[in-house]
């Protein structure tokens, strides 16, 4: 084909003009839309109960990942329970967010000490934490321990010492902590409800 | 997800016609304001499902935190005290959130082809691929939702989790919500629910509950149970309607008379060209200093 200078810029122009119309609003379009993937979608779905208060609600976690062998589980997602007696699928604001609580940079995953009068806290040991717990409670035991009152009766208590439990415990870790501090005369049981 | 482009109702800036046979179970959310504690799970679990999280803001004397809507906050507690006649001071808890109007204005004020849909559940969704980030949708709004993001220039608002009620579950904040105060459903069912609720509330001494879910807009659905009757206390429109401006703006007569004038000047131009001609550099008046 053989244009002219001048055929050669009216084509152009009126090429222009035309594929002009189109970008303002003159074609047709395909009519389309789509939700967001659903993120959940192949995950690991794991069963386990909200760490906060004594309420106990059932939660579900989302891992990433199928649990083969070499995809490393990653909390992706927590939300309610539905088959929970407790709480049937709802949660408080504080369990809501729990995905930000277990992936929280500033969680504690190993034992701290910290020496009276230091301000730094240390690593240690749950050895070295556990030695020193029983050593600091066989000596307290052994000085404060009241086998007898005043009357003569004997009572067998342990009174300086308090034992502070934790809410989220199965029924039969309480059934231990009540037995094993009882069994050592402890009177001052407790249990915090609102870690 | 293709199937999902089957059920749209409506489609922002488009002349197509959407394919729209199916019928699908039009959905709502109900917000029983008098069952409310204001604990914020729902805007717990709307962060955690969708990924959101906003910046830490600023104290504004109140329980309200953040303190408003945002491009990554899409539902908000607000709380508000009331003097209220025989019923003494009360405070009053309102999620905030986006309505999804059956005719939203949104939708009806957004030039930009595909950025705002309405799902045959009745979902209104923004589709941020296709979003200009010219902020009409918040003009367009009766309700001030949509909340322009800085970082990407796009719009954003709550999308009742979509992406959710696509896979048959129920969104994020009405799955957490402790007290009931929320429910999700049919939107018949949560009309009957919240009308069983103000047969209680009114033997209870709230004779003026009502239900919000304001005609202006053909209803929405995000439907509230108000115990004190007037929306105006919850900061909520008495007759929500879409700005006239917006039906004037894209209507035929303004779309009409933007080709004319864009035509005209073309038009006008090209005459002037013949009878005047180019423009003849030597012709002009010279300037100072040459």
């Amino acid at each position: 084909m053989n244009l002219s200078r001048r055929q050669f810029l009216k084509l152009t122009t009126s090429g222009i003009g035309a594929t002009s119309l189109g970008a303002l609003g003159f074609a047709p379009d395909r009519v389309l839309a789509d939700v967001r993937n659903f993120k959940l979608a192949s995950t690991t779905q794991t069963r386990n109960t909200c760490p906060y208060c004594s309420v106990g609600c059932g939660i579900l976690m989302y891992g990433l990942g199928d649990r083969s062998k070499n995809a490393r589980l990653r909390l992706v997602h927590i939300e309610g329970d539905p088959d929970h007696p407790v709480n049937r699928g709802t949660l408080c604001p504080k369990g809501a967010s729990l995905l930000d609580f277990v992936n929280s940079p500033h969680r504690l995953k190993f034992p701290e000490y910290r020496a009276p009068g230091s301000s730094e806290w240390q690593r240690v040991t749950w050895e070295w934490a556990l030695d020193r717990i029983a050593r600091l409670m066989k000596d307290d035991r052994d000085k404060n321990f009241i086998a007898k009152n005043a009357a003569g009766v004997p009572v067998n208590r342990w009174t300086s010492v308090g034992m502070l439990a934790a809410s989220a415990s199965s029924n039969e870790s309480g059934y231990l902590t009540h037995k094993v501090f009882r069994a050592m005369g402890m009177t001052a049981l407790d249990n915090q409800a609102r870690v | 997800m293709a199937l999902e482009s089957l059920d749209i109702r409506r489609r922002s800036a488009s002349q197509t016609r959407a394919p729209d046979v199916r019928e699908r179970l039009e959905v709502a959310k109900l917000i029983d304001i008098s069952r409310c504690i204001g604990c914020k799970a729902c805007q717990a679990a709307c962060m955690e499902w969708n990924d959101l999280r906003d910046d830490v803001g600023q104290l504004g004397g109140s329980y309200d935190n953040p303190i408003d809507l945002t491009d990554r906050t899409w539902t908000v507690m607000r709380f508000y005290e009331e003097e209220i006649a025989d019923k003494g001071l009360q405070w009053l808890i309102v999620k905030d959130g986006c309505l999804h109007c059956a005719d939203p204005g949104c939708l009806k004020a957004c030039p930009a082809p595909g950025a705002i849909v309405q799902y045959s559940n009745g979902i209104v969704d923004f589709q941020q691929d296709n979003c200009i980030g010219c902020g009409y949708c918040q003009t367009g709004c009766p309700f001030n939702i949509p909340r322009y993001g800085v970082r990407d220039g796009k719009a954003y608002k709550c999308t009742l989790c979509s992406d959710r009620v696509a896979v048959g579950l129920e969104p994020a904040c009405i799955k957490t919500c402790p007290t009931q105060a929320l429910s999700f459903g049919a939107k018949q069912d949560m009309i009957d629910i919240a009308n069983a609720r103000l047969v209680d509330l009114k033997e209870r001494g709230f004779d003026k509950a009502a239900v919000y879910d304001p005609p202006g807009v053909s209803g929405t659905h995000v439907v509230y149970v108000m115990p004190h009757g007037d929306p105006a206390l919850y900061r909520m429109p008495r007759e929500a309607s879409i700005s006239p401006l917006v039906s004037l703006w894209r209507s035929g007569f303004a779309r009409t008379l933007g080709v004319l004038t864009m035509v005209s000047v073309v038009v006008a131009g090209f005459f002037h060209w013949m009878k005047v001609g180019p423009v003849d550099p030597d012709a002009r008046p010279p300037r100072e200093g040459e």
